[in-house]
């Protein structure tokens, strides 16, 4: 995967979220302040913008740069959230010119990470974990049986769709829906549901560039 | 609800920038990225600084004073603001003798102050706002919110003007944060600037004690009818 890949699959993300903004912001309004589309977005424009500086770096300094960015953008929970999974990402990655699907695996379950020590949440709790947790156990588990990428593709959207949908039957322990009590119930979290819609958007961008799940460490 | 609003995109800094040349004399307004500190150079002294998201406007900016808040860092409406702005008005007001971060106990607000006050190379503390009552205090979650936070403001501003040091200042701050509990009330939430509609809708004779932007919603808020007889739910 090279650094061309890394905004491609964001930009898919970008249009992904645009093309979802009715139902996540009605998720949000059900069950969230209400703020949760516009910041994602904006964080998303933010990273489209600065596509030349990206270039020309190696994937590890463009997540950093990419994690900072969002930082500064985004605000709310979801701003050091999302800025510490990218940033995470880049710490993992130092030293790696072009991951593989092993490599890149190792450093999406570090992202993953920080995104449950940023904010002390773990699984069940109703919040975006509940499908990036899932979704990046499966993706190490993949790589290892050396899935090929149709297969792999496929079931990390199976499972992040899966996982999306479990969020409805939640209480939430975390996040700003934790306020609600049970009230929260039957409604889908609005942060699990834009990781699938990242992740989807992911999948479907990478699986046809050659270059993404190549293995050239 | 009928407003007055140029570009909602730019309402943030906008709003900020109508309020900083009303009070030209009181507010400096740094726009790149958006902090507001206090006109005057204050003394050496500890630097309170609040960041909380827009949306109560001109709330936070308007306690920028002498034996008030040095610094506050306004985020988008309804969301918190973010680390580089916390750092950057830490840095602007701090004046040797350190900074305290006074903030409101939502999640969003507790992890980008986190943040930023790991990346501080000064010598800083944090005040943690929560005496909203309305929300029990629970084993898990996050607890109570902050509902006011002047009052810290005040004293630990008074404190800080009178030559506390940065560790006093705290202590101060956690005392009042103890001993206060507040509640808000209010008939029909919020409106989004960017749309139509409420965050949620209330019928208009009960009161919600929610904050502003959900109420009605939240567990644990109380509700009292038209003849004042309260329930929580």
């Amino acid at each position: 995967m090279n650094t061309q890949d890394i905004i491609a699959a964001l930009e898919a993300v970008h249009a992904g979220i645009l093309a979802n903004e009715d139902q996540i912001e009605s998720l949000d309004r059900a069950i969230g302040d209400g703020d949760h589309f516009i910041n994602v977005r904006r964080g998303c424009e933010a990273i489209t913008a600065m596509k030349a500086e990206l270039l020309p770096l190696p994937p590890s300094q463009a997540f950093s740069r990419i994690g900072m960015k969002l930082l500064s953008t985004i605000g709310g929970a979801s701003g050091p959230l999302i800025g510490s999974f990218f940033i995470s990402m880049g710490r993992d990655l130092e030293g790696t010119a072009e991951p593989d699907e092993k490599r890149f695996a190792r450093a999406l379950a570090a992202g993953v990470q920080a995104i449950k020590s940023r904010g002390k949440a773990e699984l069940g709790e109703k919040t975006m974990l509940d499908v990036l947790i899932p979704v990046s156990r499966l993706l190490l588990r993949l790589v290892d049986e050396g899935s090929d990428r149709d297969t792999l593709c496929a079931k990390l959207k199976q499972e992040a769709e899966f996982n999306m949908l479990a969020t409805r039957a939640m209480i939430a322990t975390k996040g700003r829906a934790h306020f609600l009590g049970d009230r929260a119930l039957g409604h889908i979290d609005p942060g699990a549901k834009t990781s699938q819609v990242a992740l989807f958007a992911v999948c479907d961008c990478l699986r046809d560039r050659p270059s993404a799940l190549s293995p050239t460490d | 609800m009928k407003k007055f609003v140029n570009d909602v995109e730019q309402l943030l800094a906008e709003s900020l920038q109508g309020m900083a040349a009303a009070h030209s004399d009181l507010l400096a307004l740094h726009l790149d990225p958006i902090f507001v500190t206090r006109r005057q150079p204050p003394q050496p002294k500890v630097a309170p600084d609040l960041g909380r998201r827009l949306g109560h406007e001109p709330l936070h900016c308007g306690f920028i004073g002498k034996g008030m808040l040095d610094a506050a860092c306004p985020g988008q409406v309804f969301t918190s603001p973010t680390p580089d702005q916390m750092l950057a008005a830490a840095l602007e007001v701090d004046r040797g003798h350190g900074v305290l971060f006074i903030v409101k106990n939502y999640a969003g607000d507790v992890m980008n102050f986190q943040m930023a006050a790991e990346m501080m190379l000064q010598p800083c503390a944090t005040v943690l706002v929560n005496d909203y009552v309305a929300i029990e205090r629970s084993t898990h979650g996050t607890g109570r919110r902050g509902g006011r936070h002047a009052d810290r403001g005040e004293v630990v501003g008074a404190a800080a003007e009178a030559g506390a040091n940065l560790n006093q200042c705290k202590v101060v701050g956690d005392r009042v944060n103890s001993r206060t509990a507040s509640m808000g009330v209010a008939f029909t939430a919020a409106p989004c600037p960017r749309r139509a509609g409420r965050l949620s809708t209330s019928p208009t004779t009960r009161w919600n004690s929610a904050s502003a932007s959900t109420a009605n919603r939240d567990a644990g808020a109380a509700r009292c009818g038209r003849h004042g007889n309260w329930s929580t739910s």
